[in-house]
């Protein structure tokens, strides 16, 4: 893939920086007596899309959160641009921004300066930098008018779009999302893809998206990884994906549901003993 | 032995969020609207309830005092009893109390919330610490309103001793009697050490309902219960350190 000598593009300003890779090597991550992740191994290129696809409880949002610093791994490695994401100082090096599943938007904190919040801690910019930055992060997303409301007084998709919009102000180098279509319609769905690619395009971000959603994953990645009970099973471009003969892959890409199933059985039984 | 590593791992979780959130003392001149606001919730919003305890503190104590004191005809002293029960003990703990209660399960409430809503995960990957912008502005504004609060509990007891000590039959000192012997056995240093127990008994609790708050897991019932044992914690620690801070002030 020619991607390892790509370059991000500041929104704002267009200057250049280098994009990041991440590495993952034989991550294994337990809470309690639940194994969550057994020996994750892959790596995402500088300025790709990569989309992580699997099951609901997989593992997908436990591994986004190692890379993004939250969690500490039990054994194995992650590394970002090289470095140890949970550090302090990789965080004050490699600029990662998370856009998480609920938002996680902060609720006392109006839109603005939800985005702002950011760049005055970093003390990025004057005011009327600051404030340019967000008014245009929150056009690229389309939800200026909403800068003056508070997260309680938005919708789901609009939610995603301003946590989008977050990420966006923190100049980011590793763009990652924790399930970005997931409660939205399929329009709203398509906008967020959209947007995900067209950051990608427009800015060379480097991103990696966790998602059930198999249109996105399929239209918009570079590769896509499998994670089925902590473990990756398929890596690949989408093509290989659909190609893919796998009977876990083919059933998870295409489920089927089978009336005939015993369950569905035992469920008519139960309905006409009511 | 369970309950003592958990104890132990508190106290180190603890110390190392004071630690954290001091080593950004520096940053404090450039977060003046959170310690403002801070010091509005703490000190303007907990006052009347404080005036209100304090006043019938005062009262309570000149009653008692008032009636145990008349069958040896040293009822002249009921001054000098309210007057340093409230600045010494009772204007202090009760202070801190209240504060527990209405500042301290705020604050567990309100940091427990972000917590499972992943705003301080939020925080993190903003390389933001919390310790910085959620828990140093709040000790900050802690050390600051304590004495104002203290100085305001004082001056409202030792006002309702003295109506209890006017307008009760059986004790019947006027205010000029009270206050003079209040002032007699009431020094400066006495009103000095209250404020320093508070400002002991307030700094711990504000830290000990953040450490809580921040350290909360799971979904939206934990933060019930973390507000319970911020409230609990805060005053366990209230009552355990009353003794050791007025056995050093002594």
């Amino acid at each position: 893939m020619a991607l390892s000598c790509s370059k991000t593009r500041n929104p704002f300003t267009g200057v250049e920086a280098n994009a990041v890779g991440v590495k993952l090597e034989k991550l294994c991550k337990s809470f309690d007596d639940t194994e969550v992740l057994k020996g994750v191994s892959f790596e995402v290129e500088p300025g790709e899309i990569f989309v992580l696809m699997g099951p609901s409880g997989s593992g997908k949002s436990v591994l986004l959160r190692h890379i993004a610093g939250l969690e500490l791994p039990n054994s194995g490695k992650v590394t970002v641009d090289g470095k140890d994401p949970s550090l302090e100082a990789t965080r004050d090096a490699v600029r990662i921004a998370l856009v998480f599943q609920a938002g996680a938007l902060f609720n006392s904190l109006s839109v603005y300066d939800n985005l702002a919040l950011y760049p005055r801690e970093h003390r990025s910019g004057n005011d009327k930098d600051i404030d340019r930055k967000v008014m245009h992060a929150l056009q690229i997303l389309s939800v200026e008018d909403a800068a003056k409301k508070f997260p309680s007084e938005l919708s789901g998709g609009m939610k995603k779009r301003v946590s989008i919009a977050r990420a966006l102000v923190m100049e980011p180098q590793l763009l990652l999302y924790d399930e970005p279509t997931s409660e939205l319609d399929p329009v709203m769905g398509a906008t967020i893809s959209e947007i995900i690619a067209t950051l990608k395009n427009e800015y060379s971000v480097t991103s990696l998206v966790v998602t059930h959603d198999r249109s996105l994953a399929l239209t918009i990645s570079n590769r896509v990884g499998i994670l089925m009970d902590g473990e990756l099973i398929s890596l690949g471009t989408p093509a290989d994906l659909t190609k893919s003969k796998d009977p876990r892959i083919v059933d998870f890409l295409n489920p089927k549901i089978d009336i005939e199933h015993p369950r569905f059985k035992k469920l008519e039984t139960k309905e006409a003993a009511k | 032995m369970k309950q003592v590593t958990r104890i132990l791992e508190g106290v180190g979780s603890v110390v190392q969020l004071m630690m954290r959130s001091l080593s950004y003392t520096a940053t404090l001149p450039a977060q003046g609207a959170r310690f403002i606001e801070q010091c509005y919730l703490i000190g303007y919003t907990t006052l009347p309830i404080v005036a209100i305890l304090s006043f019938f503190i005062g009262t309570v104590l000149a009653l008692e005092a008032g009636y145990a004191m008349q069958d040896f005809g040293a009822k002249e002293f009921i001054g000098s009893l309210v007057g340093l029960s409230m600045a010494r003990e009772l204007g202090p703990m009760m202070t801190s109390v209240l504060l527990a209660g209405r500042v301290g399960s705020a604050i567990a409430a309100e940091l427990a919330s972000m917590k499972v809503y992943q705003e301080i995960d939020a925080l993190t990957t903003m390389n933001i610490s919390p310790a910085k912008i959620l828990v140093l502005p709040r000790l900050a504004a802690v050390l600051v309103m304590m004495p104002v609060l203290i100085i305001i509990a004082n001056i409202v007891g030792w006002f309702g001793g003295s109506v209890v000590a006017r307008y009760v039959s059986y004790v019947g000192i006027g205010p000029e009697a009270y206050f003079a012997a209040l002032r007699h056995y009431t020094k400066f240093k006495d009103v000095i050490n209250g404020m320093e127990k508070a400002e002991v008994f307030g700094f711990v609790v504000v830290l000990v309902c953040c450490d809580i708050g921040l350290n909360t897991k799971g979904g939206p019932r934990e933060i019930g219960a973390a507000v319970t044992r911020a409230v609990v914690v805060s005053l366990i620690l209230i009552l355990v350190l009353d003794y050791f801070v007025t056995k050093i002030l002594l």
